[in-house]
């Protein structure tokens, strides 16, 4: 029972994998200038990496090593079109927001990364857990990340104005370079500063 | 002659696929530590790019866009299949990256060496499917492709290499304990995307 915990809870700060395994940063950077479309897109990811993950293990015994990355990407590629195919039908304008993220949710690193670490020796209900907790940990810097990049660049969250923006005779001015790109590096680099200095055994030795 | 000029100017510097699009992030900042590496994974970055995103263009153009089909048979033309355009590329991707790889290990063996795991993760670097699905996005025709396909890999092996310069020199310095290594990584990339982003606007 404890086993299955960690495989659940080890991902969100003691081994995240946005910020100690280094992995899916990609659209972690690209969808959090806006609180609803990150929020999706960590769902997406969640149910990709849970089903990844599960249909990996139980296929470990039977894919060949050398084409195991064609078989992982398969797998993973027909999840991300199950996906899209459902955004389009459903929540039209943010899927035209994501635009080409959601297929680059199949080369997102955290999906092949833990099939390829995780699911490929381990039983299938773990690696759902597995699959789960990263998923989880991917969701929330993700919604970390956008909620400090909304607020801040456009004063609003989740589209509702919480700050008075200036220009309509409120107070705040928005930081302009929240809603850049350079504005997601900076916050990413803190938040993983952060962690560090509450986690200091996650500390990078040269 | 111009309008290519243009377009790989573009992919290069103004839409830099690492600094304007955070594509290819995740060997981005795991393999540039050293400069050596860096230029090493950059140009498989380039070749792979070169070759799959108009191997992709000729897929998608004759096989996929709704009415490709026509040139088989009159039948076939109302037929859509590019909802499985996300497994052709990534197919396409795999099998040249297996490609690469295997010619690699043949004949420059320190280098095969050198890149490691990197190397079957250039199939699971966005910037390669990127590639390939902005060419869709914008309809490029197949030497726009090709030349998109190259100023993008030449842009990203731009961007990594300059950061692997800057990380050697780094190691000199004094940050605070939390910020070694990543945060500090993350946050010199940001800079540098500052930096690109005064190349907005430029054209020929």
């Amino acid at each position: 029972m404890s086993k299955s915990r960690d495989a659940l809870i080890d991902p969100l700060f003691n081994n995240n994998p946005i910020a100690l395994q280094v992995l899916g940063i990609c659209s972690a950077l690209a969808v959090t200038t806006k609180m609803d479309t990150a929020l999706v897109m960590s769902v997406a990811v969640v149910f990709v990496l849970l089903f990844s993950n599960l249909f990996v293990s139980l296929l470990r015994h039977q894919i060949p090593t050398n084409i195991r990355i064609i078989v992982q990407l398969t797998i993973i590629a027909s999840l991300v079109i199950v996906v899209d195919q459902v955004l389009k039908a459903y929540l039209f304008e943010i899927s035209k927001q994501l635009s080409v993220f959601v297929g680059l949710i199949i080369t997102n690193c955290i999906i092949m990364g833990r099939a390829e670490a995780y699911a490929m020796q381990n039983p299938p209900s773990m690696s759902v857990i597995d699959g789960i907790g990263n998923g989880l940990g991917y969701a929330v810097i993700l919604a970390g990340t956008a909620l400090i990049r909304e607020l801040f660049g456009s004063g609003a969250l989740l589209d509702v104005q919480v700050f008075a923006l200036a220009s309509e005779g409120g107070w705040y001015i928005p930081n302009g370079l929240m809603v850049l790109s350079p504005g997601a590096f900076f916050i990413i680099g803190f938040f993983i500063w952060a962690i560090r200095v509450w986690k200091p055994d996650q500390v990078e030795q040269d | 002659m111009e309008q290519y000029l243009n377009l790989a100017v573009k992919a290069i510097f103004v839409e830099n696929m690492a600094l304007a699009f955070f594509l290819g992030m995740c060997s981005f900042l795991a393999v540039s530590k050293r400069v050596s590496t860096a230029i090493g994974l950059g140009a498989a970055v380039i070749f792979v790019l070169t070759v799959t995103v108009p191997l992709n263009n000729v897929v998608y153009n004759y096989a996929l866009r709704p009415g490709a089909l026509a040139w088989a048979s009159p039948d076939l033309a109302d037929i859509d299949l590019s909802f499985l355009g996300f497994l052709t590329f990534i197919g396409t991707i795999a099998a040249m990256t297996q490609i690469v790889e295997m010619t690699l290990d043949r004949f420059v063996p320190k280098l095969y060496a050198a890149l490691g795991i990197f190397l079957p993760l250039i199939a699971v670097n966005c910037a390669i499917l990127g590639a390939s699905l902005f060419m869709m996005e914008r309809n490029y025709n197949l030497a726009e492709s090709a030349v998109f396909g190259f100023g993008s890999g030449v842009g990203w092996a731009l961007a990594i290499i300059a950061l692997a310069g800057i990380r050697e020199r780094l190691r000199y310095s004094n940050p605070p304990e939390g910020l070694r290594g990543l945060g500090l990584t993350f946050i010199i990339v940001g800079l540098m995307a500052i930096g690109f982003m005064a190349f907005a606007g430029v054209q020929l």
